[in-house]
């Protein structure tokens, strides 16, 4: 599904905050990215949702050599792709309703379609009674909670999650953690960036671990 | 959906699902920004149809001063021993004349009031060696011979003279012209400036919109969904700021030709109907006051397309 061999990356002319990443990642797996603060955790997570491109090295994603992929392509590659961004990226003018069903609106479904999928998502993750209200509103827990339901709404081929559970208790962490094994186990391949050593402790899958910009891997 | 959540669909979420309003618009309908822009949009659209209406008018008033002069003769008859002879015996010529259509002797009481502005009132010509004059309304498509009519009344009338205002139109035209051009430069430069101003207040408003873009971007909408939602909503807000703007311009209009009316028999209000006709103000300037309307609202629009485009050309 993903493939990186020798990969680097650096931001301008500044120093490689990546170097000769090589690894895989199949179809239909569970991985954890950890690591230290400042390991590249985050370049890494951007490379992979295809918002940057490497430096050097060869990385293919769904069989596509990214650094001579089309800008036209890039969308219909971003839809197999969900992301839950550390920082949320909620649109603030929009309800909790409206930002989870998001992903599908831009693919042109009808909302009759999809209304009563995003209620009893909306419903799992803990936010039913949330529905109408605007991010702004949302403590940081709920944010991270509908950022998570918007990244699997659209049942992603492969699911990209930095520090998902970072703003919500240890029940609600187990519950996230049970919603990526549910997608998981129906096929989606789960990439979790967590710093949560008690969550990893939880499920027991592959851990890849950036240190200094170099990946090790526990299989 | 194929997922299996494992959550029991209770009655509260039921409810919630039921009360859901219809979904709105991806694009924020109204901040700060937006306003700023209507405002922006509502100001400079208002003053490019002033220009653009007064321009209109203007050159409406400068083709009507040549026209109605082009369309006329007079025929001069110095006063003489037989003034009142050669008075009829030119006016008859005239009247003969192929291309006159229509020719008349202006009489004692309108020589007498055309003089009253500078001589007073109850005047006596006949103790005056005032001109007798023949006014003649000429066909513009098939004018008159002048050189044959000049030398016809030579004969017949020796004291008369034949004004074809060719000298006065002339001056008339060139003047008329300076004012068209003047106020086409005029209508360039605020054309120019509404362009800039419209282009970079609608910068100004999608910077605001930049977080949306990104987000869009990310979740898998493609260039030309975006550059929609975009487009969308700023040519609504360019048609609304640019509405504004030309249906003030229009009240204006509207409001000076009131003004003008209550004038028009007054002395001021004669001299501004010399200049101005009636204040007309016909369909071709309000033609142009909506061309300068789409013009805004399809340019507001274009920007921020093209703004849309950048912004990914950015994240990519």
């Amino acid at each position: 599904m993903i493939r990186l061999e020798n990969v680097g990356l650096r931001y301008g002319m500044g120093p490689e905050v990546l170097r000769d990443l090589s690894f895989r990642i199949d179809r239909g797996t569970f991985q954890f990215l950890t690591g230290p603060s400042g390991a590249g955790k985050t370049s890494l997570m951007r490379l992979l949702f295809l918002s940057l491109k490497p430096t050097r090295g060869l990385m293919t994603v769904f069989g596509h050599d990214v650094t001579t992929l089309s800008r036209g392509t890039l969308p219909t590659l971003r839809r197999r792709i969900g992301v839950v961004f550390q920082d949320f990226r909620l649109l603030d003018h929009l309800t909790t309703y409206e930002n989870v069903a998001l992903p599908l609106r831009v693919m042109g479904k009808a909302e009759a379609d999809y209304r009563t999928d995003v209620v009893e998502l909306l419903g799992w993750v803990g936010l039913g009674d949330r529905l109408h209200v605007h991010p702004p509103v949302l403590s940081g827990g709920e944010k991270q909670r509908a950022a998570i339901a918007r990244a699997v709404i659209g049942q992603p081929e492969l699911l990209l999650a930095d520090e998902p559970t970072g703003n919500v208790d240890p029940t609600l962490a187990r519950r996230l953690l049970r919603l990526f094994q549910e997608l998981h186990r129906l096929g989606t391949t789960v990439l979790v960036a967590t710093h949560d050593i008690a969550l990893m402790d939880q499920y027991d899958a592959r851990r890849l671990v950036l240190n200094e910009g170099r990946m090790h891997i526990y299989d | 959906m194929a997922l299996s959540l494992g959550a029991e669909r209770d009655e509260d979420l039921e409810a919630a699902e039921a009360a859901l309003r219809p979904t709105g618009p991806i694009v924020p309908a109204g901040n700060v920004a937006s306003r700023a822009l209507f405002a922006v949009l509502a100001i400079m659209t208002f003053l490019s149809c002033m220009t653009v209406g007064a321009v209109v008018m203007i050159a409406g008033a400068a083709s009507e001063w040549s026209s109605d002069i082009a369309s006329e003769i007079t025929v001069q008859v110095r006063p003489s021993e037989r003034t009142a002879e050669e008075v009829a015996a030119a006016l008859e010529i005239v009247q003969d004349t192929a291309g006159v259509t229509s020719a008349r002797a202006l009489s004692d009481q309108e020589i007498s009031r055309l003089l009253e502005p500078w001589l007073g009132g109850g005047l006596d010509i006949e103790e005056l060696p005032v001109p007798r004059l023949v006014v003649a309304t000429i066909d513009r498509s098939a004018p008159p011979d002048i050189p044959a009519l000049r030398r016809e009344l030579a004969t017949a009338a020796p004291s008369a003279s034949v004004d074809d205002h060719d000298l006065w139109q002339a001056r008339l035209a060139s003047m008329a012209g300076a004012v068209v051009v003047a106020g086409l430069v005029v209508l360039a430069l605020v054309l120019t400036a509404t362009v800039l101003s419209v282009v970079f207040a609608t910068r100004g408003a999608m910077a605001t919109n930049r977080g949306i873009v990104e987000v869009l971007h990310l979740v898998g909408a493609k260039e030309r969904f975006i550059a929609r939602q975009f487009e969308r909503h700023f040519l609504r807000l360019g048609l609304k700021g640019g509405l504004s703007g030309g249906l003030a311009a229009l009240a204006c209009f509207g409001l000076l030709r009131w003004w003008g009316s209550t004038f028009r028999s007054t002395a001021a209000g004669s001299q501004l109907d010399a200049m101005f006709g009636t204040f007309a103000f016909g369909w071709d300037a309000v033609l142009a006051i909506g061309a300068t309307v789409v013009l805004v609202a399809v340019l507001t629009s274009l920007t921020s397309r093209l703004a849309v485009f950048g912004f990914l050309k950015v994240f990519d």
